[in-house]
C-alpha cells in the first residue's frame, strides 16, 4: 500500500467513507415526505408548473438506459421538487449527490439520506482511496441503473442567479461507465428550475458582500421558517429532452483508450476525455439556460440597473417609462428565442405591477415612480458612514442584478458582439470575431460558453441582432444600422457593469506595489477602491464589490496565466504578470487589437 | 465431430482409402459445388409442397429430413413471409463476366510447363469471391465484377514455384485459392489492379506426402481441405484435430494464411500451434526454416510472417504438421443455464481452472432458440414426450424463463474414463452457476448448427433476409460487456438506417482462453421495404465492429483481415507496426505480384 498501512485499516476506512457518504433511499419516507412537501410547497408557491410532456420522456427513458438528472441549482429546495415531481408522476426517484455539510444536520441530514441523496466531501483533492470509494459507488449506481443520478453539473448553488462554469468531476464520474463500455448508453436530462422570487434572496447577496455563508445547521433552517409566511410567487420545472451521451460523443472521444488498462483502476482522465467532459458539461448548463422561464419581473430587473444607482434610490424611475421598455425588451427577448413566463391571462400592465408587488422587498412603486429599496432604516442617532451607505445601496443592487442574471443568457451573445462593434469600431467580421473570442475568454467565468463553439456563437449573435434589425451582414462586414442603436446600447449598457468591473479590478493589480497578494488582500483594496470611486462619482457600477465577480476575475487571471498561485499554509497567494495583466486590460479597453482568430470551426469539438 | 455431421463423399466406399491424388474437390467446383451460395449442390433447404422446411442430398445427417420449427422460426424471428419470395439467378451468364486480360508471352511460356490453366467464365467467377454477404448477393442478382482473368492449377511445389517465376518475369498479379471460404473479401480483385490477374488454386495439391508416426508430424501439401486431411489420417490412425467452422472446404494453406482457430483448439491448440514447419515461394525464392524442432530461440519466428499474411507475400506449398493418434472416445453434452450472464461466470470459472474440454461454447438465448428450432423431426411419439417432459422440467420446475435461458454445448474427446471425469467436473462447476446438464443431443445438435448456418444464409435469402457472422476476442472483464453493446448497438444502427422489421442479432462465446474469449456474433435482418439492403447492412456491420473496438474486442480472432476490416489495421498493430509489416512486403515482394491488396 502507498500509506504504507495495512489492508484491514485501508478496508475500514473505505467502509467508513462509505457509510458517510452512501444514501438509504426508503420508498415509505418518501411517501410521507410527499405529504409533508405537498403542504409546504402549497404554502410557499402560488404554482408549481412541471413540464408533463417532459415527464413522459423521462418516464420512457428510464425503462431504456441509465438516466442522469441534471437540473439547474439556484435554491436549497430544487432536489426536493425533483424528487416531489418523479414521486407524483410515478417515475423512481432519483439518487441526489449532495454536499457534506448537509449531512452534519440533525435530523435533516437523515431525512436526506433516506429520501435519497448521497454525500460528497468539498475538495477532496489528493484522498485517492476517498476518490477511488466515490467513483466505484457512483459507477455501481450508475451501470444497475435501478434509480436515476441527480448531481449539479453546477457544482453548488449559483449566489448570483446566473449559471455558474460546470465543474467536471462528478460529470467524468457519471459519465466512465459509458466510456469503459459498461453501459450501452448513459441518458442526460437536463432540468431548468426558474423561480419567480428566489428564498434564499436577501441572503444571497449578503454572502455575495462578504458576510459568510451560514453554516448549514437545523436550528438555522427552523430560523428561517418564517419564509414559509412569504409569497415565492410560482416556479416552473422544465424537464429537457432526454439526451443521448452515445450521440453526442460520437467522434468526440476515442473509446479504445480504456482498453490498455484494467477499467476498475482510478485513471487521471486523458486530455481528450476531459475535454469532451467538459464540452459535454457547458453544453449541458447551456441547455438548461435555454430550457428556463424568463420571468417579467427579470426584464425589468435589466431596465431598472440601467438607470444610474442615485437616481433609482432617491426619486426613481418613471413607471410608464419602465413598463413602455419592458414590452420592448419583452419582444427583443422572443426574438432572440427565449422562454418567457408571461401569463397571458392577464393585461401587461397587471403582469408588470404584480411583478413589482411580488418584489416589494426590493422596490416601491409610489406616485408613479419605482424606486428601490434599501434595506435597514439608517439609525438617526448614528448616521451612516458614507461608506456604509455604498454597502447599503450594494446591496439593493446585487439583488436587482440576481433577477437580471435570470435572463442574462438570452442577451449575452448579442451583447458580447455589440460591445465588439463598441470598442473596436470596425465592421470586419475578421476583427470582430477576434475581440469577440477575446471578451468571451475574459467573461468564461462570468458568462457560460461551450468550448470551442466561438464560431458558432458569433454567427449566432450575427443572425440575432439581424433578425431585430440592429445590424446589417454582408460578405465579411457587420454594420450596425440606424434603427439599431437602442438594441445595441441596450445591450452594451447590459454588459457595461462588467467591463467597468474588470477595467477596475485590472487597475488596482497594477496599481498593486507588492509582489504577492493572497485573496483577502486583493478583495479589501479593491473594496476601499471600489467605494471611493463610487463616492467621487467616477465609478458607476456597484457589482465590483461582489464577491461571485472577485472570484471569477481570479479564476480568469489564473487561466490566463496573468497570475500563478502558490500555495501559503492555508491559502493562496497570487503572483502577478503584470505583463499579461496590461496587456488584457488594453486590449479590453480598445488601446490595442487582440490577436487575430479565425472564424473556422473546431471540427472535433 | 467430422463424422457425427458429414458422411463420405458419394461413390466413395469407406473401406478402400481414396486413391492419393483424388481429392473431395475437383477442378471444376461448379461441378458440385454452387456458384451463387454456400456448399454442395445437392445440399440445400426449400420448402416442401406441405410448407416444411426440408433439408436435400445425400451427405449429411440432416438429409432428407423435414425441420418443422424452422418456417415458424424464420417467421417469428426476421417476419419472413413465404409469400414474399426472391429467386437467385438460375445459372451465371457468361456474358456478363468480363472478357479476360491476357498476356500472350506469358500464356505462352504457362502452356509449356504443362500445368493445367483456363481462363472459362465460370472457372474465373468461382474464385473471385468468399462468402461476403455483399458477394453472395451480387451472384444471386447475377452481377460480376472483376474476376481473375486465368485460374491455374498447380499440383506440386514445383509446378508453384514456375508460376511464380512467371509471373514475375510478365508481372502478372498472383491470387492464391484455397477453399473459397473467407468473409473477408480477401478474394476480391482490386479494382485497381490493371495487371493480368491469375488465381492460383492449389486445391489439386492435396496428398499426404508423408506421415512421421516417431516424431508424430505428417507433411502435406497446402490445397489440402480438412475434411480430406482428417479422412486420410484417419484411415492412419491419426488426427490433426484442427476444426474450423469451415472444415468441409477450407484448406491447410488457408488456415495458415489466415492465422485459423480450431474448435478444438483446447487439446489441439489453434493453427500457430499445429505448424512444424512450412514453405512458402515468394517472388523473392522459397522461405522456410533448415530445422523443425519443436521451439527454437532464433529471433523472430519466420512462420508469423507466413501466419496470417493472407496471399499478400506468397503461396504456401507444404506444411508439416502435428498429428495425434484418434480419440478413444468423444462425448458431446449440454448445461442449460438460466441467463446468459451466469453461463459467462460458469465459462470464466472453467477456464480459470484450466479445465476447458475439447470445445466449450456458450449460446445466447437467440441462438438457443435457433438450435431448438433445427430440430428435425422427432422420429418418434416417445422422443416428442420425453422433450416435453424436458421442457416442462426446465422452465416449469426449475422456473428458467424461456426468453433468457442459454446452453453451453461441450465436447470432449479422449480416454473414456477421464473424459466421464471431466465431465463430472465441468457439471460440478457450472452447477454452482444455476447450471443444469441438458443431454448429448443438444449438444451435438448446437455443433450441428454451425455446419448448417451458412446454407441457412441461402434459404433465408430467398425470402429477404441477409445474414452474416463476425466474431472477435476479448478480456473476460469485458465479455458481457460486449456482448450487451454489439447487440445493441445493430438493434440501434439497424432502426436508424430505416430497417422495417427487428434485426436478428446474437452471439455465442466460442471459445475460452487463459485471459479472454472468442465472442461470435450473428446478425441478419428482413430488407423488405430498403432500397439498398446490402449497404445498410454494410453500414450496420461498420458500425458494429467499431463498437466491438471500442469495448476492448480485437479486430479478428480467426476470421483475418482480407480487405473488409483493413482500415483498422493501424491502430489494431500501431504505425510502428504497420512499417514493419509493410517493410517485409517490400522486401519479399517489391512488385506487389501478390497483388491481393489484404491487410495492408
Amino acid at each position: 500500500m502507498e500509506t504504507g498501512s495495512t489492508v484491514e485499516k485501508v478496508r475500514d476506512e473505505a467502509c467508513g467513507i462509505l457509510e458517510e457518504m452512501s444514501q438509504n433511499l426508503q420508498l415509505g419516507f418518501i411517501r410521507l415526505m410527499g405529504c409533508t412537501l405537498n403542504k409546504v410547497f402549497k404554502r410557499l408557491f402560488r404554482s408549481i408548473f412541471v413540464n408533463t410532456e417532459g415527464l413522459n420522456r423521462l418516464q420512457q427513458a428510464v425503462q431504456e438506459n441509465p438516466v442522469i438528472l441534471m437540473p439547474n441549482h439556484r435554491s436549497y429546495i430544487d432536489f426536493l421538487v425533483i424528487s416531489y415531481a418523479l414521486f407524483i408522476y410515478d417515475i423512481p426517484i432519483p439518487v441526489i449527490a449532495a454536499g457534506i455539510p448537509l449531512a452534519g444536520m440533525k435530523i435533516v441530514g437523515e431525512i436526506l439520506r433516506r429520501s435519497g441523496a448521497f454525500f460528497i466531501r468539498r475538495a477532496i483533492g489528493s484522498d485517492k482511496l476517498y476518490w477511488a470509494v466515490l467513483s466505484e459507488y457512483v459507477h455501481t449506481i450508475v451501470r444497475t441503473g435501478y434509480a436515476p443520478v441527480e448531481f449539479y453539473v453546477e457544482g453548488l448553488r449559483s449566489r448570483t442567479l446566473k449559471s455558474l462554469p460546470p465543474k467536471l468531476g462528478m460529470m467524468h464520474m457519471v459519465l466512465e461507465p459509458f466510456f469503459k463500455g459498461e453501459v450501452f448508453d448513459i441518458t442526460l436530462v437536463p432540468i431548468s428550475i426558474s423561480y419567480d422570487r428566489v428564498l434564499e434572496e436577501s441572503l444571497l447577496v449578503h454572502e455575495l458582500l462578504g458576510v459568510p455563508k451560514p453554516k448549514e445547521s437545523t436550528s438555522g433552517l427552523l430560523k428561517a421558517s418564517r419564509v414559509l409566511q412569504e409569497d415565492y410567487g410560482t416556479m416552473h420545472v422544465n424537464f429537457g429532452s432526454p439526451l443521448s451521451v452515445r450521440e453526442l460523443c460520437e467522434g468526440k472521444i476515442n473509446l479504445r483508450q480504456y482498453n490498455l488498462i484494467p477499467r476498475d483502476l482510478p485513471q487521471k482522465p486523458s486530455a481528450e476525455a476531459q475535454a469532451c467532459v467538459s464540452w459535454l458539461a457547458h453544453l449541458m448548463v447551456r441547455t438548461q439556460e435555454e430550457g428556463s422561464l424568463i420571468s417579467p419581473w427579470s426584464l425589468m430587473a435589466c431596465l431598472l440597473l440601467q438607470a444610474p444607482a442615485p437616481v433609482l434610490t432617491e426619486e426613481g424611475l418613471p413607471w410608464h417609462h419602465l413598463t413602455e421598455k419592458t414590452l420592448w425588451l419583452r419582444k427583443l427577448a422572443l426574438d432572440f428565442g427565449a422562454h418567457l413566463n408571461w401569463p397571458g391571462q392577464m393585461s401587461d400592465s397587471d403582469v408588470m405591477s404584480s411583478a413589482v408587488a411580488l418584489h416589494r422587498s426590493s422596490v416601491h412603486l409610489k406616485g408613479g415612480r419605482v424606486c428601490l429599496i434599501r434595506e435597514g432604516e439608517p439609525d438617526k442617532k448614528r448616521p451612516l458612514t458614507p461608506e456604509e451607505g455604498v454597502i447599503r445601496t450594494a446591496a439593493a443592487v446585487l439583488m436587482l442584478a440576481s433577477y437580471r442574471n435570470q435572463s442574462i443568457h438570452t442577451f449575452v451573445r448579442p451583447a458580447v458582439l455589440a460591445m465588439a462593434l463598441h470598442v473596436t469600431k470596425s465592421t470586419q467580421e475578421e476583427e470582430l470575431f477576434s475581440f469577440f473570442c477575446f471578451l468571451q475568454e475574459v467573461f468564461s467565468y462570468e458568462f457560460i460558453f461551450i468550448p470551442s463553439r466561438s464560431s458558432q456563437d458569433f454567427e449566432e449573435a450575427c443572425s440575432r441582432l439581424k433578425k431585430c434589425g440592429a445590424v446589417h451582414l454582408s460578405e465579411q462586414e457587420v454594420t450596425a444600422s440606424e434603427q439599431g442603436q437602442e438594441v445595441l446600447s441596450f445591450l452594451r449598457e447590459l454588459l457595461k457593469p462588467f467591463i467597468d468591473s474588470y477595467q477596475l479590478m485590472f487597475r488596482c493589480l497594477c496599481e498593486e506595489r507588492v509582489d504577492m497578494f493572497s485573496e483577502k488582500q486583493f478583495q479589501s483594496a479593491l473594496q476601499s477602491a471600489a467605494i471611493k470611486l463610487i463616492l467621487s462619482g467616477e465609478l458607476h457600477t456597484y457589482e465590483v464589490l461582489s464577491a461571485a465577480m472577485q472570484k471569477n476575475f481570479l479564476s480568469m487571471l489564473r487561466r490566463l496565466e496573468a497570475v500563478t498561485e502558490s500555495r501559503v499554509s492555508d491559502h493562496s497567494e497570487y503572483k502577478v504578470n503584470t505583463a499579461v495583466v496590461r496587456k488584457t486590460k488594453d486590449i479590453l479597453s480598445g488601446k490595442i487589437p487582440p490577436e487575430r482568430r479565425h472564424a473556422t470551426p473546431d471540427a472535433r469539438l | 465431430m467430422t463424422a457425427a455431421h458429414l458422411r463420405k463423399p458419394p461413390g466413395t466406399d469407406s473401406t478402400i482409402p481414396a486413391p492419393e491424388e483424388e481429392g473431395t474437390v475437383p477442378r471444376r467446383r461448379q461441378e458440385i459445388m454452387k456458384w451463387n451460395g454456400w456448399g454442395y449442390s445437392d445440399s440445400r433447404f426449400f420448402l416442401n409442397e406441405k410448407d416444411q422446411v426440408k433439408f436435400t442430398g445425400r451427405r449429411y445427417s440432416l438429409s432428407g429430413a423435414i425441420i418443422p420449427g424452422l418456417k415458424g422460426w424464420m417467421e417469428s424471428t426476421f417476419g419472413a413471409d413465404i409469400l414474399h419470395k426472391i429467386s437467385p439467378a438460375p445459372a451465371l451468364n457468361s456474358s456478363a463476366v468480363q472478357s479476360p486480360i491476357l498476356y500472350e508471352a506469358f500464356l505462352v511460356e504457362l502452356k509449356s510447363t504443362g500445368i493445367p490453366f483456363s481462363y472459362d467464365a465460370e472457372d474465373r467467377v468461382f474464385r473471385a469471391h468468399g462468402h461476403c454477404l455483399h458477394e453472395i448477393f451480387a451472384l444471386r442478382e447475377g452481377k460480376i465484377g472483376r474476376v481473375p482473368d486465368i485460374v491455374v492449377w498447380p499440383d506440386c511445389h514445383n509446378n508453384v514455384v514456375k508460376i511464380v517465376e512467371l509471373a514475375c518475369k510478365h508481372d502478372v498479379c498472383l491470387i492464391p485459392y484455397g477453399g473459397g471460404t473467407n468473409v473477408s473479401r480477401a478474394l476480391e480483385c482490386p479494382p485497381e489492379e490493371t495487371r493480368s490477374i491469375v488465381s492460383l488454386d492449389t486445391s489439386q495439391m492435396n496428398r499426404i506426402l508423408w506421415i512421421d508416426e516417431k516424431n508424430l508430424t505428417a507433411r502435406v501439401e497446402a490445397g489440402i481441405i480438412g475434411q480430406d486431411l482428417e479422412r486420410l489420417l484417419d484411415q492412419r490412425g491419426f488426427c490433426v484435430g484442427h476444426e474450423p467452422d469451415s472444415l468441409e472446404f477450407s484448406s491447410l494453406g488457408g488456415w495458415v494464411a489466415t492465422r485459423s482457430s480450431g474448435m478444438k483448439k483446447n487439446i489441439y491448440g489453434n493453427i500457430e500451434d499445429l505448424v512444424v514447419h512450412m514453405k512458402m515461394v515468394t517472388p523473392q525464392g522459397i522461405i522456410e526454416k533448415g530445422f523443425q524442432g519443436p521451439r527454437m530461440s532464433t529471433g523472430p519466428d519466420i512462420h508469423h510472417f507466413i501466419m496470417g499474411s493472407e496471399g499478400t507475400l506468397g503461396v504456401i506449398t507444404e506444411v508439416t504438421m502435428k498429428i495425434r493418434p484418434k480419440p478413444e472416445f468423444k462425448k458431446y453434452g449440454s448445461v442449460v443455464f438460466p441467463n446468459f450472464e451466469m453461463g459467462v461466470a460458469c465459462l470464466r470459472e472453467i477456464a480459470r481452472q484450466r479445465c476447458a474440454p475439447a470445445s466449450i461454447r456458450l449460446m445466447d438465448n437467440e441462438q438457443f432458440k435457433l438450435g431448438y428450432a433445427m430440430k428435425p423431426q422427432a422420429s418418434s411419439v416417445f422422443t416428442s414426450f420425453l422433450n416435453g417432459l424436458k421442457q416442462f422440467y426446465i422452465t416449469k420446475f426449475k422456473g428458467f424463463d424461456p426468453t433468457r435461458l442459454c446452453v453451453a454445448t461441450l465436447l470432449l474427446e479422449g480416454n473414456r474414463e477421464k473424459v466421464l471425469q471431466h465431465e463430472r467436473q465441468i457439471y460440478g462447476i457450472a452447477a454452482k452457476f444455476g447450471g443444469l446438464a441438458a443431454g448429448e443431443e443438444n449438444g451435438q445438435r448446437g455443433y450441428m448448427l454451425t455446419f448448417f448456418i451458412a446454407y441457412l444464409r441461402d434459404l433465408a435469402m430467398d425470402y429477404y433476409v441477409i445474414a452474416e457472422s463476425f466474431e472477435t476476442s476479448v478480456p473476460w472483464d469485458r465479455v458481457l460487456d460486449i456482448c450487451r453493446n454489439v447487440k445493441a448497438c445493430i438493434v440501434q444502427k439497424c432502426k436508424e438506417k430505416g430497417v422495417k422489421f427487428p434485426p436478428f442479432a446474437s452471439c455465442r462465446v466460442a471459445q475460452t482462453y487463459d485471459t479472454g474469449a472468442c465472442v461470435y456474433f450473428y446478425f441478419g435482418f428482413n430488407y423488405r421495404g430498403l432500397s439498398s439492403p446490402v449497404q445498410v447492412y454494410e453500414q450496420v456491420e461498420h458500425a458494429a465492429r467499431e463498437e466491438i473496438l471500442a469495448n476492448g474486442g480485437s479486430l479478428s480472432h480467426h476470421h483475418g483481415v482480407g480487405k473488409i476490416r483493413k482500415e483498422w489495421m493501424r491502430e489494431t498493430v500501431s504505425d510502428v507496426g504497420m512499417g514493419m509489416l509493410k517493410s517485409v512486403k517490400d522486401y519479399v515482394d517489391p512488385n506487389n505480384i501478390f497483388g491481393s491488396r489484404n491487410l495492408l
